[in-house]
C-alpha cells in the first residue's frame, strides 16, 4: 500500500511541470498569517507549493491518520485497554476534536508540560501498559518502519485540522515551559557555538536556497509549526513534531534531545505558543 | 598581554554573573533542564552541551557583551590564531571552492573526522556560479575587489576564518581554526578563494 503511494507520488513529482497549466483551484491562505517581508522564493520552493496544493484532496497522511485512528479505537497493549476509552488530552478523556491545536499544556496527572506526542506516549505507558523504553527506542519513522505513535499523532493532529493554535500560555506551568523553551532556543554551545537562534531567530535569512522561519515572530513560529506532522517526500516517511526538533539539534551539532522529554516540550511549547491565534491546516506534506 | 587580557575578562565575567543569576532563573532552568534531557549519538557527545567562556558570555548578555568585555575577549581570541609557520597565507582556490561547498562534518549523523566540510556557502554567496547560497553571513562576492586593498588583508581573512570571534565575539560564524575543525591547509584554501584573482568569487 505505501509502497504503491510512494511511486504514484514519484510520477507526480516527476509530472510535476504539469501543474503549472493545470487550472488554479483557490488555495486557502491562513488568515492570520501577515505577509513576511520579501521572501525570495527559488523555482523549486515555488514548485513544490503548486504541488502541495494540488496534494491537499490526497493527502498521503491521511493513511497514517487512519491506521492512528483504527490504534486509537483498539484496545491494545498489557492492560487491553483503547486510548479512547482512557487517554485524556486535556479536553476530556477519549476526546480528539480540538485537542491537538492546545497542545503542548500542563497534565495534572503527569505532573507535566506535554505536547501531543508527549502525551499519547504518556497514556501508552500509563493506561495501556507498554513500556516506555520499548517506545523510545525507535521513536521515529524510517523507510521500512512507522511506529504507532506516529500513526496516533498523526490522528490526533488530523482532529486539529483547520483550527486556531491556543496553547494555554496563561497557565502558570505553561508559562514557564515557554520561557525555559526561549532560553533553550537561545542556548549556544557545541562546536559550532551554534543555538537553535543562530538560523531561527532573524527574519529573512537562508541556509543555502531554505528560507529560516523566525521562531520568535508569530509568522515564523507558525511556519515552524505547519504541516507537522508531515509526510516527507524525501524517503517517503511520515514524521512528527518531536523528530523535527531532533533533527534541528542534530544539524547544530549538539547530542541528542531524549524522546519525549521536558526539553523538546519546553521548545515546542515557545515555538507553537508563538504561533497562537493562526489556523493550524493538519498533518502535512514536507520536501 | 594574554595574561593581563584574562584575569580582566575573568573578572568582569563575574560581575555580570550575579544579576544574570539574580534576576530569573528561566536561563539555568534551561541549563538544566538541556543537561538532563539530552544524551550522546554517533560523534555527538554530551560534552558539546558545556558552555565554553566564550559562549557564557554570549549566552548570557544576549550576544550583546558589554564593550570592555568584548574587546578584551576579542583581543584573547586573536591572540591565540597560529599562523602558518612557512609565512603563506594563500592556497589553492579551487581547492578551497570545493572545502566552501561542503556542509558536512560534526552532526551525530556524520562520520567522525577532520578536517570537516568549509559550510561556507550555506551562510555565503561566493562565486556568482554557485546560486544556491545562504544569507546569515554577508555576500563575499568581489571580496578582493571590495576589501582587497586594505593593509594586511590575507592575515585578516585566514584570522577570521580561524577565529571569527576574535573579531566580533558573538558573530554566528564558527571558529574553524580554533576547534581544529579546519587545519592550515584548508584555512589557506579558503584565503585563496576569497582573494586570489584567478578565483571565481573575483570574477
Amino acid at each position: 500500500m505505501k509502497q504503491n503511494l510512494i511511486g504514484a507520488l514519484c510520477a507526480i513529482v516527476i509530472m510535476g511541470g504539469a501543474f503549472a497549466q493545470t487550472p488554479k483551484k483557490p488555495v486557502a491562505k491562513p488568515a492570520a498569517q501577515t505577509a513576511p517581508a520579501v521572501e525570495a522564493k527559488d523555482a523549486a520552493t515555488i514548485e513544490f507549493e503548486k504541488f502541495r496544493a494540488e496534494m491537499e484532496d490526497s493527502n498521503p497522511a491521511e493513511l497514517f491518520e487512519m491506521k492512528g485512528e483504527e490504534q486509537w479505537k483498539t484496545k491494545r497493549g498489557p492492560k487491553n485497554v483503547a486510548l479512547a476509552e482512557s487517554c485524556d488530552l486535556g479536553l476530556g478523556i477519549g476526546k480528539v476534536q480540538g485537542a491537538y491545536v492546545k497542545m503542548p499544556r500542563y497534565f495534572a496527572d503527569a505532573d507535566a508540560v506535554m505536547d501531543a506526542e508527549r502525551r499519547i506516549v504518556w497514556c501508552m505507558v500509563e493506561k495501556q501498559g507498554f513500556k516506555f523504553d520499548d517506545i523510545a527506542k525507535k521513536p521515529f519513522a524510517n523507510a521500512n518502519f512507522t511506529p504507532d505513535i506516529t500513526n496516533l499523532v498523526t490522528y490526533v493532529a488530523s482532529h486539529s485540522r483547520n483550527m486556531k493554535i491556543a496553547v494555554p500560555l496563561k497557565e502558570p506551568k505553561v508559562r514557564e515551559a515557554w520561557e525555559i523553551g526561549k532560553e533553550i532556543a537561545a542556548y549556544r554551545a557545541g562546536p559550532y557555538d551554534f543555538s537553535c537562534n543562530t538560523c531561527h531567530g532573524t527574519d529573512g535569512k537562508r541556509i543555502r536556497m531554505q528560507n529560516l522561519p523566525n521562531l520568535s515572530t508569530p509568522a515564523g513560529a507558525m511556519k515552524g509549526v505547519q504541516g507537522w506532522p508531515g509526510y516527507r517526500m524525501t524517503g517517503g516517511v511520515m514524521l512528527t513534531h518531536q523528530w523535527r526538533m531532533g533533527d534541528c539539534f542534530r544539524q547544530q551539532r549538539f547530542p541528542e534531545p531524549k524522546y519525549a522529554s521536558d526539553a523538546v516540550a519546553y521548545l515546542l511549547t515557545y515555538m507553537i505558543g508563538n504561533a497562537n491565534g493562526q489556523v493550524y491546516k493538519g498533518p502535512g506534506i514536507k520536501r | 598581554m594574554k595574561n593581563n587580557i584574562l584575569p580582566a575578562a575573568m573578572a568582569t565575567l563575574l560581575l555580570i554573573a550575579l544579576p544574570a543569576a539574580a534576576e530569573g532563573d528561566y536561563r539555568a532552568k534551561a541549563i538544566a533542564v538541556i543537561k538532563k534531557d539530552f544524551q550522546p549519538r554517533g560523534q555527538a557527545s554530551i560534552d558539546r552541551l558545556a558552555e565554553d567562556g566564550l559562549q557564557a558570555v554570549c549566552n548570557r548578555t544576549g550576544n550583546k557583551p558589554p564593550e570592555g568585555v568584548g574587546k578584551a575577549m576579542e583581543a584573547d581570541q586573536l591572540a591565540n590564531v597560529k599562523y602558518p609557520a612557512d609565512g603563506k597565507l594563500m592556497g589553492d582556490w579551487k581547492a578551497g571552492e570545493k572545502l566552501a561547498q561542503s556542509g558536512r562534518g560534526f552532526t551525530w549523523s556524520d562520520k567522525p573526522g577532520l578536517p570537516v566540510g568549509g559550510n561556507c556557502y550555506n551562510c555565503h554567496q561566493i562565486s556568482p556560479k554557485e546560486t544556491s547560497f545562504g544569507t546569515i553571513g554577508p555576500s563575499l562576492y568581489q571580496f578582493l575587489k571590495l576589501r582587497g586593498t586594505q593593509p594586511d588583508i590575507q592575515k585578516y581573512v585566514y584570522s577570521k576564518i580561524y577565529n571569527a570571534k576574535a573579531y566580533n565575539l558573538c558573530s554566528d560564524m564558527p571558529r574553524f581554526g580554533h576547534i581544529s575543525a579546519l587545519g592550515e591547509k584548508q584555512i589557506k584554501d579558503l584565503v585563496a578563494l576569497l582573494l586570489d584573482p584567478e578565483s571565481p568569487a573575483n570574477k
